[in-house]
């Protein structure tokens, strides 16, 4: 399994090697860059290296390891930050300095960590192949480790280990390990899936409100640039009822990262108490980093997410933004000289994101246990334009699609939810669960806002003519309330107060405004002028 | 390193700016190479893509007068920059060659020209004011220490002299002045002068890697990365706080375009290769400052949009990368307000961190957002002029027209005075006071 180089372009190379599979992970170079094999042509292999080429030379030498692009789970993976190949970024910089030059050697774990080993099983007790043996505690996390393989059991710690060592041997020697290696393009197993109702409270009452989302469901929101796409993702993150986030920076801006963790290292959880990072898994491939591993990075994400839903918890994976693995996927795909699809896409694009996808959902795990992983996902559009490709292919896919608007934007109306565009296929199960647990009149009350803001709609065109002194009194009120919904309700400041709030908090304030409007609306019936009216209703 | 040094004179083909040569051994990505022509002069290359023994060179210079029998000498080693304090104060080309007559500094070490990615949890949050001098920057977009802020303009718009006023005005929080990193991309010997004019009145330090509108396409590309090594260098090794302006990244993108073009890749949109936000952002986030590093790298692309459009692919692109835009208006300019920024397109993403106490005013964020509301409504109010005229207007509406007239012409317009930021601030609040638009 070792070879030579043969021909390098940008993070392509092309090597002379025997015994690789497809999809294997090679060492390339004196340097061992990580590379994945793409293609096999008889003696030749292609691989795509996930890091700077330059300086490589022909004749270098490139080794196989035997296995896939892997990440690895266990204890240790919260709080921390990692590549998208899954290198600790703290532990890297402390290595090699602040800027990353590659280094090998340092473990995603850190294996001299120290953690408690509860066990379930004694020596002597028969396995099955996934059975937990026991469990380690990470914070508030409860780590299940289970048998690889059926055995029975022969040596069973207690108490402190590290990750290095086994937690477990079985007759014949061999050891349970409290980490474990997964390829991150296989989907982890499951029992079943189950259908997606249960509603994931994101605190931002648009959402909650009109477009609201399911655990274990998808979301995208597409916007140009400066309509607060960062910025909601960031909100969410912070405050969405979820047990653990993953949040993955995929070829975004690096000051945009740091700012995050220094917010999330400072923020308090507002469920525990404890710091937000406490809660967050981090997996960050800025703008300027190699390309290919972009590409990988929501896998290495996915991956680490569906591991924690295995553990029986609501998981929320949000990514900034798929658009920049669109395009990485692209310029991989153009090094590969393959045949371009639309716009220079490859033609493999919306079959690969629809799989991507199809990894969100409320699952009954392995263990039996409920656990959910949804996905909140930012598109950035070339110039604003909602018919390019990777927003059309995530649209065939996903359940929500909230829209955000350049022209709410510019007026500051923030989050930038287009209300007339966006929808929620998951409204019509989610809505009887909020008039159910929180308001009983949270399904009219949805119906109504939508009428006034459809009506308004109309009227605006209207309005813009005769100009607003030219409307009837019933007309000018209905736009009054309109205007205290936009700025009052659809519009939230993410960083006062008022960034999270609680559906029972929706709820009243949109009653508050259509009690009001109500009211005004019997003062004109009763024939009183319109700022009568109002301040009978006020 | 080789022992030797390895000499070809196998050149397959040469188009444009780039050269094929075969059987060539044992040769690395990006690997200088040195070319010998025919009549004996020579020029730079590097190695962009090897296949089996046929590697593809691009040529740092005129092709012209080159034939299948030059020279090629390959080094062995991949492109390093020279950097040294005693860079100020110097005029380099694009193959940092100094133009200013002066002989070359002596290095006091070589640096990486593509610089590494930094890493995301060295970096430190940029959060200290700079203030511009412009009441439309520092009001309402201001610009902090650490950022990539681009300027977008049309042709005919004066982004130079707004770029040049803000080289000649621009302070540090306490009064710390800049060394300044010029990047002249593409630029007619006109607009050069223009800028090498307001260098020389500066008066702290600046460096200029200049690449005239007649000089080689390729160096267009190199000459950003040597900017961005030696503001590295000066920020990084030295502590130095700088400010680096490249202009125009729309010559740079069509650069770009054409050595893609020539090497047969795929064109994405508008022929742009589809590599170019990696490409745009292997600069643009060189920007920065790192934890526990005196220095900063903060950056002022200007950028020229193509047919006034902002979603053409460099902006696009751009402000998909950076943090934030300034826009100019044409509308603005023709009425003469200078500098004609529009406002309500213009955003500083990094803004909430570097105003209100401790960084500009207490009041700043209340002002700030008092202008930009009632501005944005008077625009709106404008459109609706515009069908049903003044007379038809509500009382309140004639009013928000008012304000945004005098907000264009005393906020906005200033001319070429500086203004600091309590008499921009100050200017903003009698403006509101005046309408009864007070800050709640």
């Amino acid at each position: 399994m070792d070879g030579l180089i043969t021909g390098i372009s940008g993070p392509t190379v092309t090597a002379k090697i025997g015994g690789v599979k497809l999809c294997d992970m090679v060492l390339v170079g004196h340097a061992g860059l990580v590379g994945e094999v793409v293609r096999l042509e008889g003696e030749q292999a292609v691989v795509q290296v996930y890091e700077n080429t330059l300086g490589l030379g022909v004749g270098e030498p490139v080794v196989g390891t035997g296995g896939q692009l892997t990440v690895t789970l266990g204890p240790g993976l919260v709080s921390t930050m990692y590549d998208g190949l899954q290198r600790p970024l703290e532990r890297v910089r402390a290595a090699v300095g602040p800027f990353i030059r590659p280094c090998r050697d340092i473990p995603p774990l850190d294996t001299a960590a120290e953690w408690r080993f509860e066990p379930d099983r004694k020596a002597g007790d028969e396995v099955g192949a996934g059975e937990v043996i026991g469990r380690i505690r990470e914070g508030a996390f409860v780590h299940l480790i289970t048998a690889p393989v059926p055995g029975r059991l022969g040596e069973v710690r207690s108490g402190s280990c590290t990750l290095a060592e086994p937690v477990a041997h079985y007759e014949d020697g061999s050891g349970i390990f409290a980490l474990q290696k997964w390829p991150v393009r296989r989907p982890r197993p499951f029992r079943r899936k189950l259908p997606p109702v249960l509603p994931l409270v994101t605190g931002q009452r648009v959402i909650d409100f009109l477009f609201p989302m399911v655990r274990g469901g998808t979301a995208i929101f597409p916007g140009g640039f400066g309509t607060g796409k960062t910025i909601l993702e960031q909100t969410i993150a912070k405050f969405a009822d979820a047990d653990l986030v993953v949040y993955v920076g995929c070829g975004e801006r690096g000051n945009e990262m740091a700012e995050l963790l220094e917010e999330f290292r400072t923020l308090k959880d507002q469920r525990t108490g404890a710091s937000l990072l406490s809660r967050t898994i981090v997996v960050v491939n800025t703008s300027n980093m190699p390309v290919a591993a972009r590409e990988a990075s929501i896998y290495t994400a996915v991956t680490i997410a569906e591991y924690y839903r295995d553990l029986g918890l609501h998981v929320l994976l949000l990514a900034d933004s798929i658009s920049r693995w669109g395009e990485a996927l692209r310029e991989i795909s153009s090094s590969l000289e393959e045949m371009p699809g639309e716009e220079g896409y490859p033609t493999y694009l919306s079959s690969r994101l629809a799989a991507f996808f199809e990894r969100a959902g409320a699952v009954e795990t392995l263990n039996g246990a409920i656990g959910s992983l949804t996905m909140i996902l930012s598109v950035s559009p070339p110039g604003g334009d909602f018919s390019e490709p990777v927003t059309q292919a995530c649209l065939r896919t996903t359940g929500v699609f909230l829209m955000l608007d350049a022209a709410l934007a510019h007026s500051r109306h923030y989050p930038a939810i287009n209300w007339a565009q966006s929808y929620s296929l998951y409204a019509a199960g989610v809505t009887g669960h909020f008039t159910a647990r929180v308001a009983p009149a949270w399904g009219e009350m949805q119906q109504r806002c939508r009428e006034l803001l459809q009506r308004e709609e109309t009227l605006r065109e209207v309005a813009e003519i005769v100009g607003a002194e030219g409307l009837q009194d019933g007309d000018r009120l209905l736009m009054m309330t309109t205007e205290r919904i936009r700025n009052e309700f659809l519009c939230q400041n993410a960083y006062g107060d008022d960034a999270f709030c609680a559906p029972e908090r929706t709820a009243a304030k949109m009653g508050a405004i259509l009690a009001l409007h109500d009211r005004a609306e019997a003062g004109l019936k009763q024939g009183l002028s319109l700022d009568e009216a109002l301040a009978g209703g006020a | 390193m080789r022992l030797s040094e390895h000499r070809y004179r196998t050149v397959a083909s040469v188009g444009g700016p780039l050269l094929f040569v075969e059987g060539v051994v044992n040769c690395r990505m990006g690997e200088m190479v040195r070319i010998i022509y025919p009549d004996g002069t020579a020029v730079a290359g590097e190695v962009l893509k090897i296949s089996g023994r046929t590697v593809l060179i691009q040529v740092f210079g005129e092709t012209a007068g080159i034939d299948l029998g030059a020279e090629v000498i390959f080094s062995d080693a991949v492109r390093r920059a020279p950097l040294s304090r005693s860079m100020v104060g110097r005029v380099f080309n694009g193959s940092f060659e100094p133009i200013d007559g002066l002989p070359m500094f002596i290095p006091e070490q070589w640096g990486g020209v593509n610089g590494l990615p930094i890493n995301p949890t060295a970096r430190a949050c940029p959060e200290e004011f700079i203030e511009t001098g412009f009441t439309a920057i520092d009001t309402l977009n201001t610009l902090v220490k650490g950022q990539k802020l681009p300027i977008f303009s049309c042709a005919g718009l004066p982004s130079r002299e707004v770029a040049a006023g803000i080289l000649r005005n621009a302070r540090l929080a306490g009064g710390g002045e800049f060394v300044v990193v010029f990047v002249a991309l593409g630029l007619t010997h006109h607009d050069y002068s223009f800028y090498m004019d307001a260098l020389q009145e500066m008066r702290t330090g600046f460096v200029a890697f200049v690449n005239r509108a007649d000089e080689p396409v390729v160096e267009r590309l190199l000459a950003p990365r040597f900017g961005l090594a030696c503001a590295e260098y000066l920020a990084f090794s030295c502590g130095m706080d700088v400010l680096v302006v490249v202009t125009d990244i729309t010559n740079y993108c069509d650069a770009l375009r054409e050595v893609s073009t020539a090497r047969e890749e795929l064109p994405g949109r508008r022929g742009y290769p589809g590599y170019m936000y990696s490409d745009l952002a292997s600069l643009y986030e060189r920007a920065g400052r790192i934890q526990g590093t005196a220095g900063s790298v903060t950056m002022l692309p200007v950028v020229t949009m193509p047919e006034d459009d902002i979603t053409h692919p460099i902006p696009d692109l751009t402000g998909y990368i950076t943090e934030g835009q300034i826009v100019l208006s044409r509308e603005l300019h023709q009425r003469g307000v200078f500098p004609p920024v529009d406002v309500l397109p213009s955003l500083s993403r990094l803004m909430q961190r570097g105003i209100g106490p401790g960084h500009t005013r207490d009041d700043h964020r209340r002002i700030a957002d008092a202008l930009y509301r009632h501005y944005a409504k008077g625009r709106y109010v404008r459109g609706l002029e515009a069908v049903v005229g003044r007379e038809g207007m509500m009382e309140a509406d004639r009013v928000m027209l008012d304000f945004a007239d005098a907000f264009e012409a005393e906020v906005i317009g200033q001319g070429e005075a500086r203004r600091g930021i309590g008499a921009s601030l100050d200017a903003g609040l009698a403006l509101l006071k005046r309408f009864s638009l007070e800050p709640p």
